[in-house]
């Protein structure tokens, strides 16, 4: 809470703003870098900004898990596991047991990858379980205006991974089946007719309805996890308001946030696993000829 | 919540952790536990191989037991025969032997005897002479009743 917003839908929407960085226009017509200072401020500044809170947090985050799994894999022993390793090999089977379960093809990307993938997104997640309160009232005590503290509630990030995951897919459908093959595979099916002229009338059926299939994914992946991550934030910051409404309302609060918290747990967890295990089965897709 | 250039630099970022992960991170985890899965099948087999030695093991010393058991037997057998030889050996060796002795005995008591005979012969014939020279009452040649003489004592 920012010290002038007191309302609760000022409350919300403080929670709601990411810490942009870039290009302020100010009163006389020029321009200079910068932080948003206000929503609309941040919209003006177009598509060359920045969240800084976003990429800050995730890059903290991911630099984390990589940390961690690197120090365990530069010591690590075939012979008895201990502490670190115990709990970093039971996360590597587990990843490895999901790729072998859904990816049929051979690739050494794939399954480092969904360790990537799984990992990061479940820290980002993560976040969402500290008190919504806590870092961005710690950042405005230290005069930053905005502070979003879950990665995974910007769009930006995870449509940055889902549009990532989707030029995997692209390239090795391109690689795997050939310019020509994906190009059959978005034209010549579903529809199919022995008349070439047929075919050729059905192409741009196909096409559209094979194009849409294709750009679900990326959108469908990036959409699910930061309605999700969205959502439960919202919750969060909605009981958080209750906090501010009397003993009652305050006290019963506590139980929500409590229940919603250990409910998160779950869904947190799962939608990392969600994104991994698309991500593997659309890869596993461009891995796979259809004939 | 607006699209911007954040999303450019979450990408590069996704890509730059997932270089990273695949180049530092999964491949020494993965060989370990490769390596571990190995260790363990190996042991597994060095284990179920040991135990098949030591049934193997075990079946032979039982051949050898009862292998032992039977070449005792045999010396055993061989040593009874071989004392039972000695025994009748010593047995027919002592028999030829004493027969032997009792043969020489027997040579030697006839030859005693012979010579008291021939002892007792001269005698008699002195004692004769010295009895009818008393009779006769007179010398009694000895050499012309020689004949009659020898005669006599042949006949003692």
């Amino acid at each position: 809470m920012s010290g002038e917003a007191h309302t609760s839908s000022e409350y919300i929407r403080h929670h709601l703003q990411n810490l942009t960085f870039g290009q302020l226009t100010d009163g006389n017509g020029g321009t200079h870098w910068g932080f948003a200072h206000t929503a609309e401020q941040a919209k003006e500044m177009g598509f060359w900004a920045v969240n800084v809170d976003t990429l800050g947090f995730s890059l903290v985050l991911g630099a984390l898990f990589l940390w961690l799994f690197h120090s365990v894999a530069k010591s690590v022993t075939s012979g008895v596991p201990s502490g670190a390793q115990n709990f970093v090999e039971w996360v590597v089977d587990f990843i490895d047991d999901s790729v072998r379960g859904s990816f049929n093809g051979k690739n050494p990307l794939v399954a480092p990858l969904s360790l990537t993938i799984f990992l990061w997104i479940f820290l980002m997640n993560f976040m969402d379980l500290l008190p919504v309160d806590w870092i961005p009232h710690l950042a405005t005590a230290l005069g930053v205006p905005f502070l979003k503290v879950v990665p995974s509630t910007d769009p930006n990030a995870t449509f940055g991974m889902a549009l990532s995951v989707f030029a995997l897919v692209l390239y090795y459908s391109i690689k795997m089946k050939g310019a020509s093959g994906f190009a059959g595979e978005l034209t010549l099916m579903p529809f199919q007719a022995k008349n070439k002229l047929v075919q050729v009338l059905f192409m741009p059926i196909n096409l559209l309805l094979e194009g849409v299939t294709l750009i679900s994914k990326p959108v469908s992946l990036a959409l699910r996890l930061f309605g999700n991550m969205y959502a439960g934030e919202m919750i969060f910051i909605l009981i958080a308001i209750m906090y501010g409404t009397g003993w009652a309302m305050g006290s019963f609060g506590g139980f929500l946030q409590l229940g919603w918290a250990i409910f998160h747990i779950l869904i947190i967890t799962l939608q990392a696993f969600i994104f991994m295990t698309l991500t593997i089965v659309y890869l596993d897709m461009a891995h796979q000829e259809h004939h | 919540m607006n699209i911007n250039a954040t999303l450019i630099g979450q990408s590069i970022t996704f890509f730059f952790f997932v270089w990273f992960c695949m180049k530092y991170v999964w491949p020494p985890i993965m060989q370990a536990l490769e390596a571990r899965k190995k260790q363990i099948a190996d042991g597994l087999a060095a284990g179920e191989r040991g135990k098949h030695e030591q049934e193997l093991a075990q079946k032979r010393s039982a051949e050898v037991l009862v292998e032992a058991k039977r070449q005792a037997q045999e010396i055993i057998a061989k040593a009874e025969k071989r004392a039972a030889e000695i025994v009748e050996e010593s047995k027919t060796d002592a028999k030829s032997e004493g027969e032997r002795i009792l043969v020489a005995a027997r040579a030697e008591i006839g030859q005693e005897v012979n010579r008291a005979k021939e002892g007792l012969r001269a005698q008699v014939v002195s004692i004769a002479i010295a009895g009818a020279s008393k009779v006769l009452e007179r010398e009694v040649d000895a050499n012309t009743h020689n004949d009659l003489l020898t005669k006599l004592a042949a006949q003692i």
